[in-house]
């Protein structure tokens, strides 16, 4: 099966370099699968996983945002930060959970920080969901 | 003449400072070697990144934003990077020469300007004198991670977007290489002096090129940043690991002059005591 170029580049340095078959994961306008020879494109990602899927396994990346740029023979994901699934961190992410679930509670009010805690809470859920595999 | 004992003290205590430095020396250019492998380790998102920028910018004539144009300037934001700690020879203080300088040229009262500094020493000096330190971070570790200065990188690109400036430099020291680091300029915000790529590609936007340019120029500009200050760290390592290594150099110089005239003591005694002595015995005769 043809196969194309994957990376996932961060600002901390490459996270995840392959070529696989297909590229599935979720951008803000929907979910995208991605085959080789797409025409050249780019959509922002949504807090989530990259599956990238290579004689039939599966691997997972979790990304924070960022971008999604395609190329008939190579896919580049730039994210801010993104993990593989056996590299995150789980209980930091449990840490992470905690925290912005009870900065939720207490500042219901102010708008600002209550936003940001809610992002923090989207990727820590997504890390942890990865680690576990889903 | 410095007596026998000063002379063996001084000697003692140059040592001493000389093993410190020394091991400063070593310390730092550890952390200089991981300083480069960090600042490498940027280079392909960077490259990335700005491709794909520029590749949309250019490509999407059509699509506008406010980052993109640059409007009348009434107030200027300084983006300074320092380090936390002196010791690190010129470093610190050519980078704050360079800001304060363009400053006393550019602006005449401290409203026209802001500051945002990166390091203790920077934030120092401007508090100092006086001048509006806008927003600042201090500790930043020596290998930086993104996500410890994604919250002033993301409030300084805020700060623009919201009009609190009309435009935005950054002040580093540019690592060029183990033995010269050279203060850097660079305009960030707004992006109007991007060169164009070499090779355009013309992309499908999904769901436009605003949107996307909407997320990605303050994600490129925060790299920006991040780049500047990963940059600014190889060269605060090797800057200190000169400044250390002169300075172990200083001190070996000075031991070495510092025997040299304990020896001469020494001997002189020796040979003071021997005439007392043939003088002595003289006497008797």
């Amino acid at each position: 099966m043809k196969t194309m170029k994957v990376n996932v580049v961060t600002p901390d340095g490459p996270v995840y370099e392959s070529d696989v078959e297909m590229v599935s994961t979720k951008a803000q306008t929907g979910e995208l699968g991605i085959m080789p020879g797409h025409i050249p494109m780019v959509a922002p990602l949504e807090i989530g996983a990259v599956r990238l899927i290579k004689d039939g396994k599966t691997d997972l990346v979790a990304v924070s945002g960022g971008f999604l740029e395609v190329r008939p023979d190579t896919v580049t994901v730039l994210a801010q930060t993104a993990e593989k699934s056996n590299d995150i961190d789980v209980e930091r992410a449990m840490r992470a959970k905690e925290r912005a679930e009870q900065r939720l509670r207490e500042k219901q009010q102010e708008n600002v920080d209550f936003k940001r805690a809610e992002l923090a809470l989207r990727r820590a859920i997504n890390r942890i969901s990865i680690a576990q595999g889903k | 003449m410095a007596s026998l004992r000063d002379i063996k003290n001084r000697i003692t205590s140059t040592k001493k400072t000389s093993q410190i430095t020394k091991a400063m020396e070593m310390v730092s250019s550890s952390k200089w070697n991981r300083g480069v492998q960090n600042a490498k380790a940027f280079v392909p998102y960077m490259e990335k990144i700005q491709e794909v920028t520029f590749s949309i910018a250019m490509g999407a004539k059509d699509a506008n934003h406010p980052m993109l144009n640059s409007r009348p300037v009434k107030k200027t934001g300084y983006l300074v990077i320092t380090s936390d700690r002196g010791l690190a020879g010129a470093f610190n203080s050519n980078v704050i020469r360079q800001v304060y300088q363009t400053i006393q040229k550019r602006h005449k009262s401290n409203d026209e300007f802001a500051i945002i500094a990166i390091g203790r020493v920077g934030r120092d000096f401007f508090t100092k004198q006086g001048m509006n330190v806008m927003l600042e971070i201090t500790g930043v570790a020596d290998q930086p991670s993104f996500t410890e200065i994604k919250d002033i990188a993301s409030s300084t690109v805020g700060m623009f977007a919201d009009g609190t400036f009309d435009e935005l430099y950054v002040y580093y020291s540019h690592y060029v290489s183990a033995i010269s680091q050279e203060v850097t300029e660079k305009k960030l915000l707004p992006l109007t002096d991007m060169e164009a790529p070499t090779k355009l590609t013309s992309y499908e936007f999904e769901p436009n090129a605003e949107e996307i340019l909407e997320v990605l120029l303050p994600q490129y500009a925060e790299s920006l940043i991040y780049g500047s200050l990963l940059d600014s760290k190889a060269s605060e390592h090797a800057a200190r690991m000169n400044a250390m290594k002169n300075a172990t150099d200083n001190a070996n110089e000075l031991i070495n002059s510092l025997s040299l005239s304990y020896n001469r003591a020494r001997q002189a005694a020796i040979t003071q005591e021997i005439t007392e002595i043939v003088g002595g015995a003289a006497a008797l005769e």
